[in-house]
């Protein structure tokens, strides 16, 4: 099963390759891989999209937590997340098809990011199968390009919680 | 006051305690021995090659329980040691390893000597550091004693490149280390506790099941204890050797592939198996589907990925064995009674009888050809009133000593375990020798892996090391032959090892001293010999080459469906009976 673990290392030099080098080392899988700092510098977070059986995730988890550069691993299936993907998709597009290639564009509320008499490149983000599905949809006008971010997670507030500080800041 | 980085760095050693270093030299690392020199508190063992530097502080540290300390160049050098590293990683030993590196201006260009040292050692090392800065040498230092002693230790690398050696920095050494991704656990929680409390008090059949984690915790004192009251049989890993009292009536010796009969039988037919330090390696569960099929399951590890990544545990309990051990006697002493007694009776008198039916055994005719075993059996006899420190290689030679040599304390078992790495044994005992100069020291080796890093006799006699070292000579790579006689139809490729060196001439050549037992009837003889001479010594023993090591689980095999002695056409073939081809000269068997 897929799972979507968010991890917080630190931010140094070579902590990557010590994550990716655990994957590869006890032959877990990988499926997307997203990294960038956090609020504080000296942190980043990481989302790792994995999947395997109960047995597989609990020693995935385990093994990250051990690695003296993680501070925090969550695996965010165990509660509720939501995830977004972004992907941006150079389009090839003839005269006819570019009102074609800008309706799609505007059905997945994607943007036009940049544009050329033969082509655009289209931004969309969304959860997966959004992702999937506006490839498919603009794959017949011809795709030239697509580099996808692989996914970012955070799990949902919990929702009492969230009107409680809700109150709290109308108070402030 | 300013020191230089070579300076800070043997002020932090001698801050860590740290006596001895063994050490090899090269571009890179020369201010560093340069200042070693210039001092005297630090002790520089100078090895011949890598490997032994840190097969030496593998002993080092597993006979002392402390950190052993290795200093190594960049390049060769790294690469060189990565085996022991490889090594200490599977066997959890303390290891803090130097490496030299190319100055920092020069890293990445393919300089002379460079290797990734970061690269190389990051898969087979518990943490490891690139010293950029000498500014953050010392406390670079202070964090690599701390990973590697504390949690389940492990190898800890420190690479310093040249200009960070000679550069200078105001010294301060931290008085605490603090690393928020890195707390282990020790305590562990006391709600599982209890529950494993209980299911040893209702358990019919329990075993103890107890590995190398109780002895870098210090906890046999308290495993005595809870095996005492409760009256429940010790099962032993290789690596837990010498952790409970081998002659001790509630110790079954050790388990797994080559374990005793009873051991292993305890194991299959127990239910409820308290696994303590140990990490249920496949040499010792075998079929993982069929091991302890009645059992709950109690693990007590520090390590949490050790728990339940191979075998489902009912009852895990993350934390230090001697804490764990210590909370769950306390609650023990207040509940255990007669009645546990009486309870595994049964289970006792069970393992009596597969004690009975199948001890550990071997025919030693008074003028045939020694048996391996018999040299074992002897020397534990000679010298267990010396409290001997034992290292092995690794082989048959290996499983013999773990079966006869039965230790009464910890740390006094060297011997690799998870890596298997023969060449392990002498460099091993050497380092143990280093830190207690005045114990015995034993090394059983077999021909083979004595060879791996034979280079290291110069070590031995020019540092004044006297490891006694006794070779099981029987020609062969021993286990690989077994196992081809066992699996593969008797073809002996690449095991027959042809010619050995002499080496009693080959001791000799080194200045250490070399003795051969000819007949089985001088053993004693030559041993004790060997025994009162303070110089190195091999003593070479050549045995029955075709000798198997009994019982045997094949690998993949069921723990209670044990190989008791060679199958009828093995036998055949090595009383002579059976045809041979011209072609098979290689396989004749003539002892």
């Amino acid at each position: 099963m897929e799972h979507i673990i968010s991890v917080t290392v630190e931010n140094k030099f070579g902590v990557l390759s010590r994550v990716a080098g655990l994957f590869s080392g006890r032959g877990f899988n990988i499926e997307s891989l997203s990294v960038a700092p956090t609020l504080d510098p000296s942190m980043s977070q990481m989302t790792i999209v994995t999947s395997g059986d109960e047995r597989i995730i609990e020693q995935i988890v385990k093994q990250l937590n051990k690695l003296i550069d993680v501070i925090k691993v969550v695996d965010l299936n165990e509660t509720e997340f939501v995830s977004r993907e972004t992907a941006i998709i150079k389009v090839h597009t003839k005269d006819v098809d570019r009102a074609e290639a800008l309706r799609i564009v505007d059905i997945f509320r994607a943007n036009v990011i940049d544009s050329t008499p033969t082509t655009y490149t289209i931004e969309v983000s969304g959860d997966p199968k959004k992702i999937e599905a506006i490839i498919n949809l603009l794959q017949p006008l011809g795709i030239k390009e697509l580099v996808r971010t692989g996914r970012v997670a955070v799990a949902r507030e919990p929702v009492r919680q969230a009107a409680v500080q809700a109150k709290k800041i109308a108070r402030e | 006051m300013k020191l230089t980085g070579a300076e800070i760095f043997i002020e932090c050693l001698k801050r860590e305690g740290v006596k001895t270093v063994f050490a090899l030299p090269g571009g890179v690392v020369l201010k560093i021995f340069d200042t070693l020199h210039q001092q005297k508190d630090v002790e520089v063992i100078l090895t011949r090659h890598e490997q032994g530097a840190g097969h030496m502080a593998e002993g080092y540290a597993k006979a002392t329980g402390k950190a052993g300390v290795c200093l190594v160049t960049s390049g060769p050098g790294m690469t060189n040691v990565i085996t022991a590293l490889a090594d200490a990683y599977m066997d959890s030993v303390p290891v803090v390893c130097f490496s030299g590196q190319v100055p920092t201006n020069l890293i990445g260009n393919d300089a002379f000597q460079e290797a990734d040292n970061i690269g190389l050692s990051r898969p087979c090392t518990k943490y490891n550091f690139l010293v950029k800065d000498v500014n953050d040498l010392a406390a670079t230092i202070k964090e690599a004693f701390y990973i590697a002693t504390t949690g389940r230790p492990g190898p800890v690398l420190v690479d310093i490149p040249k200009d960070v050696s000679q550069n200078v920095a105001e010294f301060v050494y931290p008085k605490s280390v603090s690393i928020r991704g890195y707390n282990p656990t020790v305590d562990g929680n006391k709600w599982q506790i209890k529950q494993a409390a209980e299911a040893i008090m209702k358990a019919k059949k329990p075993i103890l099941y107890v590995g190398g984690g109780v002895v870098f915790s210090g906890a046999s004192q308290e495993l005595l204890e809870l095996a005492e009251m409760t009256q429940i049989p010790v099962d032993m890993t290789l690596m837990g050797l010498g952790v409970f009292p081998g002659e001790h009536p509630l110790s079954l010796g050790m388990l797994g592939m080559h374990g005793t009969y009873e051991a292993n039988m305890a194991m299959h037919y127990s239910d409820l198996v308290i696994a303590i330090g140990a990490r249920f390696d496949d040499r010792v569960t075998g079929k993982v589907s069929e091991f302890c099929p009645h059992a709950k399951v109690i693990h007590v590890d520090i390590d949490p990925t050790s728990i339940r990544k191979n075998i489902h545990v009912d009852i895990p309990i993350v934390g230090d064995c001697k804490t764990v051990l210590r909370e769950l006697n306390q609650i023990l002493r207040a509940t255990v009674n007669g009645e546990q007694k009486d309870l595994r009776k049964p289970w006792w008198d069970q393992i009596r009888e597969w004690q009975r039916a199948h001890p550990l055994t071997y025919n030693q005719d008074n003028d045939g050809p020694i048996k391996p075993q018999q040299v074992v059996k002897r020397l534990y006899e000679l010298t267990k009133d010396r409290d001997p420190i034992v290292a092995t290689d690794v082989g048959q030679h290996q499983m013999w000593a773990a079966q006869y040599f039965k230790l009464a304390r910890p740390n006094r078992w060297l011997t690799s375990g998870g890596l298997g790495t023969m060449g392990f044994g002498f460099p091993a005992a050497m380092g143990a020798q280093a830190a207690f100069r005045d114990r015995l020291v034993l090394c059983i080796a077999g021909d083979g892996s004595i060879q791996m890093n034979m280079q290291e006799m110069a070590t031995a006699v020019i540092s004044k090391l006297p490891v006694k070292i006794i070779i099981l000579n029987n020609g062969f790579h021993g286990m690989v032959r077994q196992w081809q006689d066992l699996f593969y139809n008797g073809r002996y490729a690449s095991s027959n090892l042809g010619t050995t060196p002499d080496f009693v001439k080959l001791a000799d050549a080194y200045g250490a001293v070399g003795l051969r037992v000819k007949k089985v009837g001088d053993l004693d003889a030559i041993l004790k010999e060997a025994l009162a001479t303070d110089k190195p010594v091999i003593v070479d023993v050549p045995t029955y080459p075709y000798e198997n090591c009994y019982p045997m689980i094949p690998a993949g095999g069921c723990n209670h469906e044990m190989i008791l002695e060679d199958p009828p056409e093995l036998k055949m073939k090595q009383s002579g009976g059976a045809k041979v081809t011209p072609e098979d000269k290689d396989t004749v068997l003539t002892a």
